[in-house]
């Protein structure tokens, strides 16, 4: 690994409430897996400078103003606070908010936390007729849900690719043994090709087990300067080493949820990379490191499918390259570079605003070597991409 | 009695001249095209227009173009889309323009499944129901295969 370079941060806590359908308040979610980050940390609340909540959006007021409601469910301890929404990298966005913080020295030691109720199905737009509001005329014009999306790529994947049913199937019996021993992850259960094939269809291609779930769940980590990591005895901490969270350039060529249309690339010639690809990239820039680096990852897999796209995103292989990446079982535990030790969002359904945060928490417990039942061997680089809506997305790389 | 047709949504597509076409804006500055319209200002960054939103036209897309991907939906999808009862499945499919160089989502016309559509097939711009209530039948734009 590369020098550690003066914009490192050091994660001392990582802490999750277990992903399900509890169907109880967020703030317990959060506030569990802030207690648990705490504990692991060894951090005493009274010395948090700064607490970032990723909000949510579906759970009123409280999940707009999360950093305050965090604050104030651990007892009001006279922190500064910030509450982001990003979409599906609001938990992203988060740990860049505390890692400024850190970085400028206006805080040693900060808590991130974010968590989700969700309710069942698909997940639709926010209440209220909206006309002016993409989101919702997506839903009213074209009945474009989520799924239908990622259907979209995922046939196109087969166009273009050659990507086959068994492919994606493969993906979902890969990420369901990589979670079996996850203990938050919420399905710890062999799926089988056939029971994938025999699942109904939701969206052609997509079958229900290629689809994730929405769940419930929190996710909280401590983030501290190197110094403060120093100074408390901890020589090796597992480090963030690069943070993105940059949009896509104009014009923007591959449709994006919310999306009626792409950008027209009739004035100006688009760019080589992609949005996701582009996102990654600025991680590997700011990290001084390459995909050949990586000892694994941790990506969005929506869908079966889209796992397959963010091999290349993320410079795993060449753009046309997953298939065989994925059929060599170089992204199974005990092969080259691990793809969603953790199970993924396959094993954990989608809490937005917790998800990004539980990339993290995974990387930290991969770095530690601390991953019970599902270790990376000699894990020492990892990179965490998500993507979100309108135009949000993050990539995140951990070293240790 | 036949039922008022009336599009679900204002000014997104006519069919004013016996076409049905995209209602867009383009900016005159350096042609970018916009669907849905555009109206605040080029978003080009490396447009020199005025970015005021002068240099935003009306625009009639073509409507032709080729399939870029489709998907279907098995499944009632959740309010603000209005299904009738019981669900009737339908197909979204993505289209490439070759002269706007874009991507545009719409329905394809009723009646047609995933079996009848392929990745590159050329399609067409029409006009169908999207949904049916007591005092009319509300229109959408929706792609159709030619020849079909």
């Amino acid at each position: 690994m590369p020098e550690k370079n003066d914009r490192d941060i050091a994660v001392l806590g990582a802490g999750m409430h277990p992903w399900g359908k509890w169907g109880r308040n967020f703030v317990e979610y959060g506030l569990v897996a802030a207690r648990v980050a705490l504990a692991d940390a060894g951090v005493n609340q009274l010395d948090i400078g700064y607490i970032a909540g990723a909000d949510t959006i579906r759970n009123g007021y409280p999940g707009f103003v999360s950093g305050a409601t965090f604050a104030q469910a651990l007892g009001w301890s006279g922190a500064r606070i910030s509450s982001s929404y990003a979409a599906c990298a609001s938990g992203a966005q988060a740990v860049a908010n505390a890692r400024a913080q850190i970085l400028a020295g206006l805080c040693e030691v900060a808590l991130v936390v974010g968590a989700d109720t969700t309710p069942k199905g698909f997940f639709q737009p926010v209440g209220g007729e909206r006309r002016d509001d993409p989101d919702w005329l997506r839903f009213h014009l074209l009945g474009a849900t989520n799924p239908i999306y990622f259907a979209l790529y995922a046939r196109r994947r087969m166009a273009l690719h050659g990507a086959t049913l068994d492919d994606f199937a493969a993906v979902k019996v890969k990420n369901a043994r990589h979670g079996l021993n996850n203990p938050n992850a919420r399905y710890r259960k062999e799926v089988s090709v056939e029971e994938i094939a025999a699942s109904a269809i939701v969206s052609d291609p997509l079958r229900l087990l290629d689809i994730c779930a929405t769940s419930d769940g929190g996710a909280a980590l401590v983030l501290t300067s190197m110094e403060y990591a120093r100074r408390h005895g901890i020589a090796d901490p597992v480090r963030i080493s690069a943070l993105s969270t940059v949009t896509p350039t104009f014009p923007k060529t591959v449709l994006d949820l919310p999306d009626f249309a792409t950008d027209s690339s009739v004035a100006v010639e688009p760019q080589a990379r992609t949005f996701r690809s582009a996102i990654a990239h600025a991680a590997y820039e700011e990290a001084g490191l390459g995909p050949e680096d990586l000892s694994f990852a941790e990506v969005y897999d929506l869908s079966t499918a889209l796992e397959l796209d963010w091999y290349e995103d993320i410079g795993l292989c060449e753009t046309g390259g997953a298939e065989q990446l994925l059929r060599s079982g170089a992204t199974t535990l005990g092969g080259r570079v691990p793809v969603n030790p953790s199970g993924g969002l396959a094993c954990f359904g989608e809490a937005i605003p917790a998800q990004a945060i539980a990339q993290i928490c995974e990387l930290t417990w991969q770095l530690r070597g601390q991953a019970d039942g599902r270790q990376v061997e000699n894990a020492r680089a990892g990179i965490a991409v998500n993507q979100g809506l309108f135009g949000h997305g993050s990539a995140i790389i951990a070293t240790r | 009695m036949q039922k008022e047709q009336r599009p679900a949504v204002a000014d997104w597509f006519t069919a004013d001249d016996g076409v049905v076409r995209l209602q867009g804006s383009r900016c005159d500055a350096c042609g970018t095209p916009y669907f849905p319209r555009n109206a605040l200002a080029c978003r080009n960054p490396h447009c020199a227009g005025p970015k005021d939103g002068s240099e935003l036209v009306e625009y009639l897309f073509s409507t032709r173009g080729r399939i870029w991907s489709y998907a279907d939906a098995r499944y009632k999808p959740p309010p603000p889309y209005v299904s009738p009862d019981p669900f009737e499945p339908y197909v979204v499919a993505a289209v490439e323009l070759e002269v706007e160089q874009m991507v545009i989502l719409g329905q394809v016309v009723r009646g047609l499944t995933v079996d009848d559509l392929a990745v590159g097939m050329p399609v067409e711009l029409t006009s169908g129901t999207l949904y049916e209530d007591d005092e009319a039948e509300h229109t959408v734009w929706m792609w159709r295969p030619i020849d079909a």
